[in-house]
């Protein structure tokens, strides 16, 4: 029997039940569009994440102060104070993999600006931040190297901060004071959002990093971070064995002897934020899983009966020359064509589904090919396997008996 | 020629509680262009023999050649193409395929046949519809036939395959009387055109329409004759509407 004779005698066999074809396809329809729904939420969810994270900056690299620990007693990661100016120049000196550098040390306080006041966090940094964590200005410039070397009392204001102190005009050349030293505005970045981790980044002033250390905190040398970007993402790793054999070098430790700094790069950042999506994703793929066999059995199920009412269409044709391997292939492609359209009815009703949640609840979903693909490669399976049986049946029934059946 | 029936000492013992023998030792022998009934009371093994004939059933022992062919001993699957290539069944409960155009259920031995000797299979399906006198009637479905158009479906799918053979299991037993003589008409019909024709019947009138009329009881032949005077079921049908005026 040829295989469009099989397709088509499947479809006339499906259309004659229609209620019941479309209540059996019901199981299959939800498995697969929940499975698609689920897997279009965690990619969406991780791009959104890639973007958040990717938005903190290009191939950067963090160097903070490592552990602290005195008489057995650790006490908590940036609690030690190893980073200097010398080990930001050292590696923008020697890193050849790595192209910005900035040492940053914070101050939080009352700032005071255009009659109001605000609490934020002034951040003395090196004009390589801009570049470290890709943010622009949106009016005025960054600070120059002579006003670095100068410490220079110039600051370029976060969005936050200028929208607070100066909500009706430019803030450029305006003087702010921080923590009672006067300061000139000399820009404006451009706002940036919440991060990752929900702070706002846009809460901050930028500084040079040697005005904050000599005339906010008074302390000439230790930074709290260094900001670096490695020359392009494939050299993150290998900068990081850069930067860490300088930090080393310059902290005098000796073989064995643990950092006192660490370095996060991005990717770990993806990664920590992705395997907690993934482990959520596959909790609901597991779910949705359970659905398309709870679906496979709603076809199983319907196949056994159709089977026994349709006893006499086997005998009939069996009595004019089928094959056992003919009623096998016949029932089979039956529930596989059941399980198929259920299949390509859910692809259906997931686009719907992603497309309400896009539009009405704002998610990013991303419906990858593939993952179409496999969800009707498994509905077929579903059909192939939960087929079977029944199908198997049917092939084995006695003519002389499915004659006589009543 | 060879004849399209040959059977000897064919038996067939089922193992129930106790071995019940259903046929004893059956010696048949049919030649091509033969029309026989096979007559018997329920018990008497006509079914059996019919399953085995049939090739839907195998005997324990004995022998069986369909058209020369030894076929007791074949697999399912052998036998499957047996009665596809060389037999044309008609049952007593049509047993068409519901919701299925005529035409269809005519196709339907064409569509298992494995080979390329009916490569126009619809042509050949409507051809014997139309043989049976119901080409305009192609397109219905079986519910939208009487019972007589149905048989008649039926028969034009035991002719499609040009089979060695036709076997009709009580092809009238659902059927009133003057369908029954129009259905008869049509088999004699057939067989003046050559058919072979096999009927199994448990009713002595229609046994009077064929030409040799083999009695079993009991599993086995107790009466093998030439019908002495064969009706015609043509006269017979026309003579029935003039007398009953239906």
């Amino acid at each position: 029997m040829k295989l469009w004779k099989l397709l088509e005698a499947a479809r006339q066999s499906l259309l004659k039940n229609k209620t019941r074809s479309a209540l059996t396809m019901f199981g299959i329809i939800i498995g697969v569009a929940a499975v698609i729904v689920m897997m279009a939420m965690g990619t969406g969810a991780q791009k959104n994440i890639e973007e958040r994270i990717s938005s903190m900056g290009t191939n950067l690299l963090m160097i903070r102060n490592g552990t602290n620990s005195r008489g057995g007693v650790s006490r908590g990661a940036g609690s030690s104070r190893s980073l200097t100016m010398e080990d930001a120049d050292a590696i923008r000196r020697e890193a050849n993999l790595v192209v910005a550098v900035s040492p940053t040390v914070s101050v939080s306080g009352q700032v005071i600006g255009g009659g109001k006041n605000w609490y934020t966090q002034a951040q003395g940094v090196h004009m390589d931040y801009l570049y470290n964590r890709s943010w622009d200005l949106t009016e005025g410039s960054m600070f120059t190297d002579a006003e670095l070397r100068a410490r220079a009392k110039v600051a370029v204001l976060g969005s936050t901060v200028a929208e607070n102190l100066f909500p009706d005009q430019s803030p450029i050349g305006q003087s702010i004071r921080i923590r009672n030293v006067p300061f000139k505005v000399i820009g404006t970045l451009e706002k940036k959002g919440q991060s990752s981790f929900g702070r706002d980044q846009d809460d901050l002033i930028l500084i040079p990093v040697t005005t904050a250390l000599f005339r906010l905190v008074g302390d000439r040398q230790w930074v709290s971070d260094i900001y670096a970007s490695a020359r392009t993402i494939e050299d993150t790793e290998a900068a990081t064995e850069q930067i860490t054999e300088i930090l080393r070098r310059n902290h005098k430790l000796i073989d064995g002897q643990e950092d006192d700094f660490n370095i996060r790069t991005q990717t770990e950042l993806t990664e920590m934020f992705t395997s907690t999506t993934a482990a959520l994703t596959q909790l609901l793929m597991w779910i949705a899983f359970v659905s398309l066999i709870v679906g496979g059995v709603g076809v199983m199920n319907i196949m056994l009966v159709s089977v026994t009412e349709r006893t006499r269409e086997i005998g009939v044709r069996v009595s004019v020359g089928a094959r056992g391997s003919d009623i096998l292939y016949q029932f089979l492609i039956e529930a596989i064509a059941l399980s198929f359209t259920g299949g390509v009815a859910g692809v259906l009703l997931s686009w719907g589904v992603a497309h309400f949640m896009e539009t009405q609840q704002g998610m990013t979903m991303i419906i990858e090919t593939w993952v179409v693909a496999a969800a009707l490669g498994v509905s077929v399976s579903i059909g192939l396997i939960f087929g079977l049986f029944p199908a198997y049946k049917a092939a084995q029934l006695d003519p002389i008996d499915a004659l006589r059946h009543e | 020629m060879q004849p399209v029936i040959q059977t000897s000492q064919l038996r067939k013992t089922y193992q129930l509680a106790e071995p019940v023998h259903a046929l004893r030792s059956v010696d048949i022998t049919i030649q091509p262009g033969e029309f026989v009934s096979i007559m018997g009371a329920s018990g008497s093994g006509k079914s059996t023999l019919m399953n085995i004939i049939g090739c839907l059933d195998r005997p324990t022992s004995g022998n069986y050649k369909l058209d020369g062919i030894e076929v007791s001993g074949m697999g399912r699957d052998q036998r499957a193409d047996i009665r596809n290539q060389k037999i044309g069944f008609v049952f007593q409960g049509f047993n068409l395929l519901a919701r299925t155009s005529a035409l269809a259920n005519v196709e339907l031995p064409l569509v298992y046949h494995r080979g390329k000797a009916f490569r126009n299979s619809a042509q050949r399906a409507k051809k014997c519809l139309e043989r049976v006198g119901l080409g305009n009637r192609m397109d219905h479905h079986p519910s939208q036939l009487s019972g007589g158009q149905q048989q008649r479906v039926a028969i034009a799918r035991a002719l499609v395959n040009e089979p060695t053979l036709i076997l009709a299991d009580e092809p009238t037993g659902n059927l009133d009387t003057r369908t029954s003589l129009d259905i008869m008409g049509l088999f004699q019909e057939l067989n003046e055109e050559g058919a072979t024709i096999l009927i199994v019947t448990h009713e002595p009138e229609i046994a009077t329409y064929t030409k040799r009329c083999i009695e079993m009881r009991d599993g086995l032949v107790v009466a093998d004759n030439q019908v002495e005077k064969q009706r015609n079921a043509r006269t017979d049908l026309a003579n029935f509407t003039t007398v009953t005026g239906i």
